[in-house]
């Protein structure tokens, strides 16, 4: 069985690539101190703050038309539901779906692709200006 | 709703409502007065026209109201004028001002009334909207009903006369409904000395209606769903019998009694504004009184949008929300009650899920 034999080098050449990284880092995967958490959440809401930018108008849609023009706070988007059937696609949907529909209709643009960082911008200011609402996926 | 259902309606409604104000008509006639008329005007609000460049407009605030327009053409009967509540454009440009009364002057009335809204006013306070359309605070009397249009829009000179980059930086500001440095409306102490003047000239049975764009009564606060000073402007109407305020900004259907004062919004011919309710970080006050509309379908453009016409019967109001994509609500003064009901949905047993805001 060859595929066994190059399985085995393959194993412990990845762990010792893996040890030496770990090393030069110094970094412990399930350690991390007061300075780390401050840092995530600094970068957590800088995406915040881009996505409060994109969301009132920085987009640059042609037609001007921004998401708070009908969701101030980013009100009645209910993240908190998503994934959920929605009626009018016939199918269950995610929330970043249903913001390219916004983004392709009332605001006549182009879509955004579910990893490009505007869209991950603008999810992360939806729910932060949900945070603390239960999850419940599915609910209409 | 078709021509012939809106028509069908109209005459249906109104024998009903002769039929329940006939003893009230007597009790007037008894003390010696003769109550106002019946009248009915219509009462658009928020377009909300938006310039992209030069003669182009965005479609679809242009198509809710030219929509609007046409079906108040087609009301019969026909009523005494059209009043319109504010935000008639989206950042105050005179093009925008110029091409939304262009829409409006389509409408095959000989007078429409005009309330100012923040939209409006502050990219240059208003001058623009002044030159067209005349005071953005006046009363006149129609068929035995004072009515007062205000200027509910104002706000801190501080916040006005600011250090801004320019007067559309201002305006911008201003435009943001959920901007945490805006500022809150008020109709003012100028204003309000005015009319105390003028209503001091008024009978205390004469029924009045207020038109203001924000609502005398504070709802919430973060979207100016709220007017500063509106107790002090409710005192002034205190010592009437009569009174209503119908006011525009606030994109959705509410309804409310305090004490002599009935307060009925318009829906927006551009787009609907969530209730407070559902931005779930503050805590926000909408009338116990209010059923709210339906959630709205985003993908139907014209849900959650609408227009109203108003009937005016022994001077209360009943306000008929004409809902495209949607059905038709009638919110009327109960006399018994003594406050606004939804003719339909006020029982709590009558509501349906759509109208749950969360």
């Amino acid at each position: 069985m060859p595929n066994r034999n190059k399985t085995r080098w393959y194993v412990p050449l990845c762990a010792a690539t893996l040890c030496g990284a770990l090393t030069l880092t110094g970094a412990t995967a399930d350690e991390f101190t007061q300075a780390d958490l401050e840092r995530w959440k600094t970068q957590y809401n800088i995406v915040v703050a881009k996505g409060e930018n994109l969301f009132h108008g920085g987009l640059q849609n042609k037609n001007t038309v921004s998401c708070d023009q009908c969701h101030p706070n980013a009100s009645n988007t209910h993240p908190e539901t998503y994934p959920k059937f929605q009626q009018q696609l016939g199918r269950v949907a995610e929330l970043w779906e249903m913001i390219n529909w916004c983004i392709m209709n009332p605001l006549e643009s182009q879509p955004l692709a579910a990893d490009d960082a505007k869209m991950i911008a603008l999810q992360a200011y939806i729910k932060q200006e949900r945070r603390g609402v239960k999850l419940d996926p599915g609910r209409h | 709703m078709s021509n012939m259902n809106r028509r069908r309606f109209l005459k249906t409604g109104g024998a009903v409502l002769a039929a329940s104000s006939l003893p009230l008509s007597l009790v007037e006639v008894a003390f010696g007065k003769s109550g106002p008329e019946d009248f009915s005007f219509a009462y658009l609000s928020d377009s909300h026209i938006t310039q992209i460049k030069g003669k182009e407009f965005v479609r679809n605030w242009d198509r809710g109201l030219i929509r609007a327009v046409a079906e108040t053409n087609l009301l019969d009967p026909k009523p005494d004028f059209v009043f319109y509540g504010g935000d008639i454009a989206q950042l105050g440009k005179p093009e925008e001002i110029d091409h939304g009364l262009e829409i409006l002057s389509g409408l095959r009335y000989d007078k429409v009334h005009y309330v100012m809204g923040e939209h409006d006013y502050y990219l240059d306070l208003g001058e623009h909207w002044r030159k067209r359309l005349g005071p953005d605070h006046y009363s006149f009397d129609h068929k035995g009903v004072h009515f007062v249009v205000l200027n509910s829009i104002l706000t801190f000179d501080d916040w006005t006369h600011k250090d801004w980059r320019s007067p559309m930086q201002r305006m911008k500001a201003m435009a943001r409904l959920d901007n945490p440095k805006g500022s809150p409306f008020m109709v003012g102490e100028k204003q309000r000395e005015w009319l105390k003047q003028d209503l001091g000239k008024v009978d205390k049975t004469t029924p009045v209606v207020v038109f203001s764009h924000s609502p005398i009564q504070k709802i919430y606060k973060g979207w100016n769903f709220w007017t500063d000073d509106a107790e002090q402007v409710q005192a002034l109407l205190k010592p009437f019998k009569k009174v209503t305020v119908l006011y525009g900004h606030v994109h959705q259907i509410q309804y409310n009694q305090i004490g002599n004062i009935s307060f009925n919004s318009a829906m927006a011919t551009a787009w609907p504004w969530p209730y407070p309710v559902s931005f779930t970080q503050k805590a926000s006050y909408l009338p116990k009184l209010t059923v709210a509309m339906n959630r709205a379908d985003p993908f139907f453009e014209r849900d959650a949008t609408g227009w109203q016409f108003v009937n005016m019967t022994t001077g209360r109001v009943d306000v008929h929300y004409v809902l495209p994509d949607n059905e038709n609500r009638v919110v009327a003064f109960d006399e018994k009650l003594g406050h606004p009901v939804d003719t339909r949905y006020q029982p709590l047993t009558k509501r349906i899920a759509p109208q749950t805001h969360y």
